[in-house]
């Protein structure tokens, strides 16, 4: 399956032969155009403007950029995987809005999304990545950790540092379009995969349907363990289909290095550790990255990768790097401050309550992380978490002292 | 989903040892009946419109049992889904409906006038009356498969049609998506407004896309005669009001369901019908003729009496809590309806309600005065 596609059928036409070629002796006995509901009778009985959604009270990325001409031109095109635009977009439809985040609204059902339906990813991602140009710009990456300076938190006020992103294998259809067959292929190429991690990474496997009570107890425990999802913005988009089908985690014996399987992507891969050295947690997750790219190469796979996109993942907010580094970090004084937020946002970093995104925040702990994904590699994100975070402590610190702090003047964004 | 889906031929290219659920844990009827071969067998087939083997067992794939009652576990997409994949559904209709054979007719019968009694039942004890039944319309794809287009057609339809409605019926139609909040607040007081489906059952069937579009209510200036519109069916049609008058409850329903349905004649799309299955519906539970006929009605003792439930199971009857399927009851009233649907017709059913619920309202008052009521229990019917 690695690396071969059918070329990709515009137009209903080529559904409905591909249809007829396959279909099985009940359904060729109906013939095709008599019947009022065949489906090349129903594209003339049911033009775009009849199915057009109605977005009058929707508030998300989808929304602001689908217009009814770009809708009329996609509707009926079709990527090599069978995917089509309604099913991109069911979950920003079903989705109105989100009461504290801006939603993206649409995701991609295999790699091949973001190209039949670039007319609508495109000016999607530019609005979700700042600016960012799929068309005009390339997304640079670079995964050695070793260029990180100054990575090393106060431990008095970093309890923790983690970076995740998510990886997809090229050839194998997305979470919310994976049939069952193509899902437990990515749970196989995976699995085995990670079998081969030595030393520090070496670690196992636990397939969420066949956990013993005893196993699910220590993930929770460990808070390693992911359920099937209840977010309508994940269920609208068909990711629980099936569940707990071919799901599973896997970590190392030192619990520092995990990867979900069948989530919301193919892969989620996770460093962190307790205390403040995050460039410890980098450089193991490099590694770690760089080791299971390379024991799928050997079997023939890839990950999903382009110059103009970066990684490609389920949710176009998760494109480029799919990198979220971040912190617990206590900031009693700091976070009371009114010149907290602006701080954030001239760092470009987020603040999340420490159960993750949709939490808030207990006490004066604060989850810290990167707002960029796309547009920038891994070291220049982690880079700017690191400089961030060094910069909030600093403001803490003079806090407690009584000194004055201000705001940080704002980073730059491209490169040019 | 909505139009052509040949995503069914790319899994194809995959074995089926491969694509086939793991059912092990699971216990509804589509998983009690689809064994691997089954499913190697008709998978490589779907309907016209496109829906497939892997679309109508989803909702049962992903919700492996209810607590309380054996699930169906699956749903049609469209009419033929019935026809196409009669491997599968054959068995669990008989499954459901008490051994009904593929070669069976049922019989529809919505002549009021043959329903015996039924204006009687003492309102001291029966609170409420109410008959409810499902209607699709020819020419469309159910819930699970529609789109938007499609939807918004059967609703276009059917406003045309329950708008013009007179007499007794004539009313209003309510869509959600343009609701005033005056309205919606005296829609949910008059305990007629249905929400965006919650239950995962219907979730995983694809039934609450795109909500609110195209959905909404109609009902009459008396509030007597309900339709909802593209909720779990094209059109739901509820006939009801407050005491035991079952009988005027019943021909209001009988009537009012003749003229939607000469008006959707008239347009070219009648309901869809056949002598085997009655009145098709989405879910394979609601085929016959998609009636459940009940009362709310008071039953404090007969209902912690040892032998309700045989009561009830003799006399073909079902309870559940006022809340509808899925609540408990309350303060000890009980919602009792009629447990067939399939394989009797609609006079028989009701019928069934009327005899029943008189019965056991005098088993009520029979233990209220502490006497027996072994002697009243009556045989299977």
């Amino acid at each position: 399956m690695a690396g071969s596609f059918t070329r990709m059928i515009g137009g209903r036409n080529g559904a409905v032969l591909l249809a007829s070629l396959g279909a099985g002796t009940m359904a060729t006995g109906f013939l095709m155009s008599d019947n009022p509901l065949a489906a090349e009778v129903r594209t003339k009985l049911y033009p775009p403007s009849s199915d057009y959604p109605d977005l009058r009270k929707h508030n998300n990325c989808m929304a602001k950029a689908l217009t009814p001409a770009i809708y009329g031109r996609l509707r009926d095109k079709i990527t090599p995987n069978n995917w089509t635009l309604d099913q991109c977009i069911q979950t920003g439809v079903d989705n109105p809005g989100h009461p504290f985040i801006k939603t993206v609204g649409c995701v991609a059902g295999d790699e091949e999304s973001y190209e039949a339906f670039s007319e609508l990813f495109d000016p999607i991602i530019k609005d979700r990545h700042n600016g960012y140009d799929p068309t005009t710009m390339t997304h640079p990456t670079d995964l050695d950790a070793s260029k990180i300076t100054n990575g090393v938190f106060d431990d008095k006020y970093v309890l923790s540092s983690r970076v995740r992103t998510g990886r997809s294998i090229r050839g194998l259809s997305l979470p919310p379009a994976c049939s069952r067959a193509e899902r437990r292929e990515v749970e196989r190429v995976v699995v085995m995969a990670l079998a081969g991690l030595k030393g520090d990474l070496a670690g196992r496997y636990y397939g969420l349907r066949d956990l013993t009570d005893k196993e699910q107890q220590q993930l929770i425990d460990d808070h390693f363990l992911f359920d099937k999802p209840v977010s309508p913005l994940l269920t609208c988009a068909f990711m629980a289909r099936d569940w707990p089908d071919a799901r599973g985690i896997w970590h190392n014996n030192e619990k520092t290095f995990l990867i979900w399987v069948n989530e919301e992507d193919h892969t989620r891969v996770i460093s962190m550790e307790k205390g403040g050295n995050m460039k410890r947690v980098f450089g193991r997750f490099c590694r770690g990255l760089k080791q299971v790219e390379q024991l799928i190469q050997e079997r023939g796979w890839e990950f999903m990768w382009n110059e103009r996109l970066g990684y490609i993942l389920t949710c176009p907010s998760n494109l480029g790097t799919g990198l979220r580094a971040g912190v617990h970090v206590r900031l009693p004084n700091l976070s009371k401050d009114i010149r907290f937020s602006k701080s954030l946002d001239n760092l470009r970093l987020q603040k999340r309550g420490t159960g993750g995104v949709d939490t808030a925040a207990t006490g004066d702990t604060f989850d810290i992380s990167n707002n960029d994904r796309l547009g920038k590699s891994e070291v220049e994100l982690v880079q700017m978490l690191v400089d961030g975070v060094n910069y909030l402590i600093e403001c803490e610190k003079k806090m407690e002292k009584g000194q004055y702090i201000k705001v940080p003047s704002p980073v730059t964004q491209y490169r040019k | 989903m909505p139009f052509g889906n040949t995503h069914n031929n790319f899994k194809l290219n995959y074995k089926v040892e491969d694509e086939f659920p793991d059912l092990s844990k699971h216990n509804n009827h589509m998983a009690k009946v689809l064994t691997k071969e089954l499913y190697g067998k008709i998978r490589d087939r779907q309907t016209p419109s496109g829906y497939t083997l892997d679309d109508v067992i989803q909702t049962g794939v992903d919700n492996p049992g209810h607590p309380f009652i054996m699930t169906v576990g699956c749903v049609a997409g469209d009419e033929e889904s019935y026809e196409v994949f009669k491997d599968l559904l054959d068995p669990i209709i008989s499954d459901r409906h008490g051994g009904y054979k593929p070669t069976d007719k049922h019989v529809t019968d919505l002549n009021f006038e043959n329903l015996k009694g039924g204006d009687d039942l003492d309102p001291a004890y029966v609170l409420s009356s109410r008959v409810r039944t499902g209607r699709s319309i020819k020419g469309f794809t159910l819930p699970p498969h529609n789109s938007r287009g499609e939807r918004r057609g059967i609703e276009k339809l059917s406003v045309e049609a329950l708008t013009s409605l007179d007499g007794e019926f004539k009313g209003k139609y309510y869509p959600l998506k343009s609701m005033t909040d005056a309205e919606q607040d005296q829609l949910i007081n008059d305990h007629f407004l249905f929400d965006k489906p919650v239950s995962p059952l219907l979730t995983c069937a694809g039934m609450a896309r795109d909500w609110p579009d195209g959905r909404g209510i109609m009902h009459n200036d008396n509030k007597t005669f309900l339709v909802w519109v593209n909720e779990e069916d094209h059109l739901r049609v509820i006939s009801m009001q407050q005491g035991g008058n079952m009988r005027e409850v019943f021909k209001r329903f009988c009537v009012g369901l003749k003229k939607i349905e000469e008006i959707f004649k008239k347009h070219g799309h009648g309901f869809m019908w056949n002598e085997h299955l009655g009145y098709i519906l989405t879910c394979p539970s609601n085929l016959g003729t998609g009636l459940r006929g009940g009362v709310h009605v008071k039953l404090p003792k007969l209902s912690v009496h040892a032998k309700f439930d045989e009561i009830l199971s003799r006399l073909r009857l079902q309870k559940r809590g006022t809340g509808g399927v899925d609540t408990a009851s309350v303060g000890g009233v009980f919602d009792i309806s009629n447990a067939d649907r399939l394989g009797s017709s609609e006079v028989a059913q009701v019928q069934l309600v009327v005899d029943g619920v008189k019965l056991m309202v005098e088993m009520e008052k029979k233990l209220e005065k502490g006497e027996a009521i072994d002697s009243m229990i009556p045989a299977q019917k």
